[in-house]
């Protein structure tokens, strides 16, 4: 096939610095989709920036070719570049909010570029909108175009941004990272598209993800980058199949899923070293467990194994390593999670008892701020998590699984409903907030970065009375960065000095601090990588059996519920719609919601599986649809759906519930 | 002992003030995190040369601010007497530019006043002409040298001036890295060196209706500028933190209270207020003459009493933007786990909220230095700023106003006014700027990866 895009030897470096890409090859054909994978920080967004020549300031070319088609880019004046840019390669970015801009309607912000690289105007360029929004699968096409991007939701934003990228017909589109910021059931309308549009136009693709599972589902080829290097490339069936590189090798080791959950993950130790850091030798030796001497003092070249390239020094001699002989050994079936433990749920004593909590916040109006409706965020919620055990909490962006975690800490006041901690209600006494802690999602904003880790520890034992003095809060200090991993001496040290999950781990040792029975965990590992992820989840599950700690565990990502969690709620607009353990509700999901939800999460095995396709988004909670909040969106929707809310019932075995109609109510 | 050492209230309050950046340098020293942004502004050069120009006025504000009375010959009943004037140590230092007043008004270098007198000449003839100046060029005995005596003690002076300048950038040459800061150094001490050598014998800047040498009178009014440019803050900022942060986190009732304050205030005219408080102040020191010691006293504490009016008209700009931070970081997750623990309200902003907000509190202060000195110089010129007998820059423009119609023109005490001020607004924005730049997180990103 021909080669639309080549790239040879790509290095890009900061201003009289260290390489960030350092020496990047790749190319791409037309019709062909090209992943690069690889962690934040591994300059894969960088080599993007290169090509399109918008580096930032103080990141300079430096060497390298670039050719698409004829064209050698870096050889371009800028006056040209500016009609290869939208024109015949365009871009799209991860945050749709953020390149939108909100002081211009969407069909403006089109037809600009119509009018920049199709000398469209007015009338054609009008109507070729509508053409084009009607193309990426906006409904209503030419009433959406007079609209302004605040009108519009984050799947919608993306589309358009879609739309934009295709209005000048480009040969080559950059996707970077297209889909992180979004929900997981719109991640898959998008991707869809992406996959649908390029079949029809036959234009290259080069995506950019750090998921392994959009790769699998998206990619025809894979490039796999590390500190600025490709250390893999392959094809997709290749890769997935017989992964060369110890890096890729740990990388498929590192992600959560229902095989490994009795066992620890295989963490990567260490971080991913920052960006423009100059390493000798390879730069993964000093994460990689089968590294020798020669690792840390050369440089490893690249080398073409059966048509796959791996930069590492294990396939550098002769062919006699066989690939991937120490790939971590097909994990034995081991017990589920769910019964994984000798002791029966039944005799755990239980930890957190919710009964019907309901937080609605107040829509005010008008001068005198009267209430004329409420967000009815967390809509009569029972829930209870016994002694050492987690629960997950499951859904979509927006459909109150934080602010339950708030409201259960006391952040947000509930508006009815009973929270029981370890058998007493909850109050606002002071000695029972040690009973329960929060672990927040993004480890950079919940540290404050002008306070000392042993500042941060000793703050809540301080606030709770826990230690008779400093001196022995500090000694207990001492044991809690022992527990977590860390440096004793890390305590006198600030949280920029930390890398992310230090951070979280920081985090998770000032939630212990006043040694709580529950810790809920608001999306610990969302913000981290996928190696650093694995560690953290070791931790927590290591903490849990040591210390009989209950996680109530919030979170979006699947494949973490059916490692970590024992059991699993599903919450969709404030309501939990299925219940049960985490096995059972992974493996036959009742709700159609929850079906909807896993068949949406794109997989590595990817095959055989299919797409229950949801239409539109998540409602509004201050105006949720009468009757069952997802009727709307429900592919199997019945007339009775829409009168009322279906009431929670048993479904298959005991401890699974569910709230549907598709499950009548069985008299006993 | 033949002085007295005398404490005025602003003397008190640049002291407090001095003791309190000392304390925070201190502070910063010992933490990385907070010294790594002063890194940055010691790395850039235009901040160094405008902090070295600064520093000059700093010298002489600080050399000015130690005030004393000498004491003088007669006794009274075995008790000293004290001169009723309040002198500083600058005023001793510069003691012939101080001393040497002529009747009126002159040029810059002039030998002779500016107005034509009866004279009486050789034979006694009474002539009107301009006399020869008392101090001015007085070793010179032909007018006709002047250019030449001029050329030769210039070049002496800057010469000599180079040469230390020279000699403290080798001394300080791992301090001061950037050659355009050595260049500075020397640049400045060669100016120096040449004021020095001429103003002994000259007026550089030419004197004022009194006779008064107008480059003193420039260099003091430093004092009064820095003053209020500092003195100010310290009204200006406890006000603005502590409502602007209490207001973005308590929200609510507090918010609606501290917010309607700093709109009604802000929406009142500030030269009003300030004028109409400045009047109430003079009105009240006038009728009590008994509570002062010395003149000098009396308008320093009019200068405080200043200080104090405009910062009272002037926070609500700073507590504003505070409060929109406040509100920001309330809802950051570190806080949210503080409040999970139960820690007070109260530790809370002092703990998490306030030395998070420091940046934005530098930055807004080191901004309203410049327009502090500035608006100091038109509510002087309005008539409603300092003490007439205290020398400040908006007096001496005050004072030029009503000579620009002469003809000839009496340009120099408006032009070395307006030049003096310049340089120090303009190296203090400078200053800003780099200060700025500094912390702002979005300029140094690349740093950081690097």
């Amino acid at each position: 096939m021909k080669k639309l895009l080549k790239v040879d030897g790509l290095l890009t470096r900061l201003q009289g610095g260290a390489p960030i890409v350092d020496g990047v090859s790749f190319d791409i054909a037309g019709g062909e989709t090209f992943a690069l994978l690889g962690e934040s920080g591994c300059g894969k967004s960088m080599t993007a920036l290169s090509l399109m020549r918008l580096l930032p300031d103080g990141v300079v070319h430096a060497g390298g070719e670039a050719r698409l088609g004829e064209v050698a880019l870096f050889g371009l004046p800028e006056r040209e570049m500016r009609d290869v840019r939208g024109g015949r390669m365009a871009m799209i970015f991860q945050e749709p909010g953020l390149s939108l801009n909100p002081v211009m309607t969407v069909g403006a912000q089109i037809a600009e570029v119509l009018a920049l690289h199709k000398g469209m105007r007015e009338e054609a360029a009008l109507s070729r909108c509508v053409g084009l929004l009607a193309q990426v699968g906006i409904p209503d096409a030419a009433r959406r175009v007079q609209e302004y991007p605040f009108q519009m939701s984050g799947g919608m934003k993306q589309r358009v941004m879609i739309a934009m990228a295709l209005a000048g017909e480009p040969e080559l589109l950059i996707a970077d990272e297209p889909t992180t910021a979004l929900d997981v059931t719109i991640q898959a309308q998008v991707l869809q598209l992406l996959r649908e549009t390029q079949e029809k136009s036959g234009m290259a693709m080069l995506l950019i993800t750090h998921d392994l599972g959009v790769v699998a589902e998206n990619a025809h080829r894979v490039g796999v980058m590390y500190a600025g290097q490709i250390v893999e490339q392959a094809t997709r069936e290749r890769l997935f199949a017989a992964p060369l590189h110890p890096y890729t090798q740990k990388l498929f080791a590192a992600l959560p899923d229902a095989r490994r959950s009795g066992q620890p993950l295989s963490a990567i130790p260490g971080s991913v070293p920052p960006l423009g850091s100059s390493v000798q030798g390879c730069r993964f030796a000093p994460r990689c467990d089968r590294a020798w001497a020669l690792c840390h003092t050369q440089s490893p070249a690249w080398k073409v194994v059966d048509g796959q390239g791996v930069r590492c020094h294990l396939y550098a001699g002769s062919e006699s390593r066989v690939p991937g002989t120490d790939s971590p050994s097909p994990p034995s079936p081991l017990p589920q999670a769910g019964e994984g433990n000798t002791v029966p749920g039944t005799l755990r004593s239980t930890l957190l008892q919710v009964e019907d909590l309901k937080v609605h916040f107040p829509i005010r109006k008008g001068i005198l701020q009267r209430v004329v409706g409420q967000v009815k965020a967390v809509d009569a919620v029972s829930l209870s998590i016994p002694q050492g055990r987690t629960l997950a909490l499951v859904g979509e962006s927006g459909c109150g699984k934080t602010t339950l975690g708030k409201a259960l800490l006391g952040l947000h006041p509930p508006t009815a409903g009973s929270v029981c901690v370890e058998g007493e209600p909850r109050g606002g006494d002071d000695r029972r907030r040690g009973s329960m802690q929060m672990v927040f999602q993004d480890p950079y904003a919940s540290l404050n970065p002008k306070m000392r880790v042993a500042e941060i520890l000793e703050e809540g034992m301080a606030a709770l009375h826990i230690g008779d003095d400093s001196a022995a809060r500090q000694a207990q200090i001492d044991g809690l960065l022992d527990k977590v991993g860390l440096a004793r001496d890390s305590k006198w040290r600030y949280p920029h000095e930390f890398s992310g999950g230090q951070r979280q781990r920081i985090a998770i040792a000032r939630a212990l601090a006043v040694s709580p029975g529950l810790l809920i965990c608001d999306e610990p590992t969302s913000a981290l990588d996928v190696s650093v992820q694995a560690q953290i989840l070791n931790l927590l599950k290591s903490l849990q059996e040591e210390m009989g700690l209950g996680y109530l565990f919030i979170t979006h990502n699947l494949a973490v519920v059916e490692y970590l969690a024992h059991e699993v709620c599903v919450m969709y607009l404030g309501r939990i719609v299925e219940r049960g353990p985490t096995a059972e509700v992974m493996r036959a999901p009742k709700h159609p919601y929850t079906q909807a939800l896993l068949s949406a999460v794109p997989r590595i095995d990817g095959a055989g599986r299919e797409y229950v396709r949801l239409q539109g988004e998540l409602p509004s909670p201050a105006d949720p649809p009468a009757g069952c909040h997802f009727a709307p969106r429900c592919p199997q929707v019945m007339p009775v759906c829409a009168r009322r809310f279906p009431p929670m019932t048993s479904a298959g075995s005991t401890s699974h519930d569910v709230c549907c109609h598709l499950y009548p109510v069985v008299p006993n | 002992m033949n002085f007295l050492p005398v404490i005025l209230w602003s003397d008190a309050l640049v002291f407090l003030l001095l003791a309190v950046i000392v304390a925070v340098a201190v502070h910063v020293r010992e933490r990385p995190h907070l010294r790594l942004p002063w890194q940055r502004v010691a790395r850039s050069s235009v901040a160094m040369v405008s902090m070295l120009v600064l520093s000059c006025f700093l010298v002489i504000g600080l050399l000015d601010t130690l005030h004393y009375r000498v004491a003088l010959p007669q006794t009274d009943a075995g008790e000293k007497v004290y001169s009723p004037e309040v002198l500083s140590v600058f005023d001793k230092l510069v003691e012939p530019l101080r001393a040497h007043t002529e009747k009126t008004y002159s040029a810059p270098f002039a030998l002779h006043l500016y107005a034509k007198e009866s004279l009486e000449d050789a034979q006694s003839h009474v002539v009107r002409d301009y006399p020869r100046l008392r101090y001015g060029g007085a070793h010179l005995a032909d007018v006709s040298q002047r250019t030449a005596d001029v050329a030769k003690r210039a070049a002496a002076g800057t010469f000599a001036g180079a040469l230390v300048g020279l000699l403290l950038a080798w001394s300080l040459r791992r301090h001061l890295k950037q050659r355009a800061v050595q260049v500075t150094l020397v640049a400045l001490a060669a100016l120096c060196g040449a004021l020095v050598n001429l103003a002994t014998v000259y007026h550089v800047l030419g004197t004022d209706k009194v006779g008064q040498d107008v480059l003193y009178l420039s260099l003091k009014s430093i004092r009064t500028g820095l003053v209020i440019g500092t003195l100010t803050t310290l009204v200006t900022l406890p006000l603005a933190l502590f409502l602007g942060v209490a207001a973005g986190y308590f929200r609510g009732w507090v918010d609606d209270v501290i917010q309607y304050v700093y709109t009604v205030l802000s929406s009142i005219p500030s030269v009003l207020l300030i004028a109409a408080a400045v009047l109430i102040m003079q009105v009240t020191i006038d009728t009590h003459p008994e509570w002062f010691e010395t003149s000098a006293a009396r308008a320093d504490l009019r200068l405080v009493a200043l200080c104090l009016i405009l910062g009272l008209t002037s926070w609500t700009g700073l507590c504003r933007l505070l409060r929109g931070e406040t509100l920001k970081l309330r809802e950051m997750e570190y806080i949210q786990a503080a409040q999970a623990f139960g820690v007070s309200s109260m530790r809370i902003l002092s703990r998490h909220i306030m030395p998070n907000v420091m940046h934005i509190i530098l930055i807004a202060l080191v901004m309203d230095f410049s327009a502090l000195v500035l608006a100091e110089a038109v509510l002087s010129y309005v008539g409603v700023g300092v003490d007439p007998s205290m020398i400040s820059f908006g007096t001496m423009i005050n004072a030029a106003r009503l000579e620009m119609g002469r003809e000839p023109v009496v340009w120099w005490a408006l032009a070395s006014a307006f030049v003096f001020m310049l340089v120090l607004v303009l190296a203090a924005n400078l200053f800003a700027d780099a200060v700025r730049d500094a912390f702002d997180p979005r300029m140094n990103r690349t740093e950081g990866a690097a």
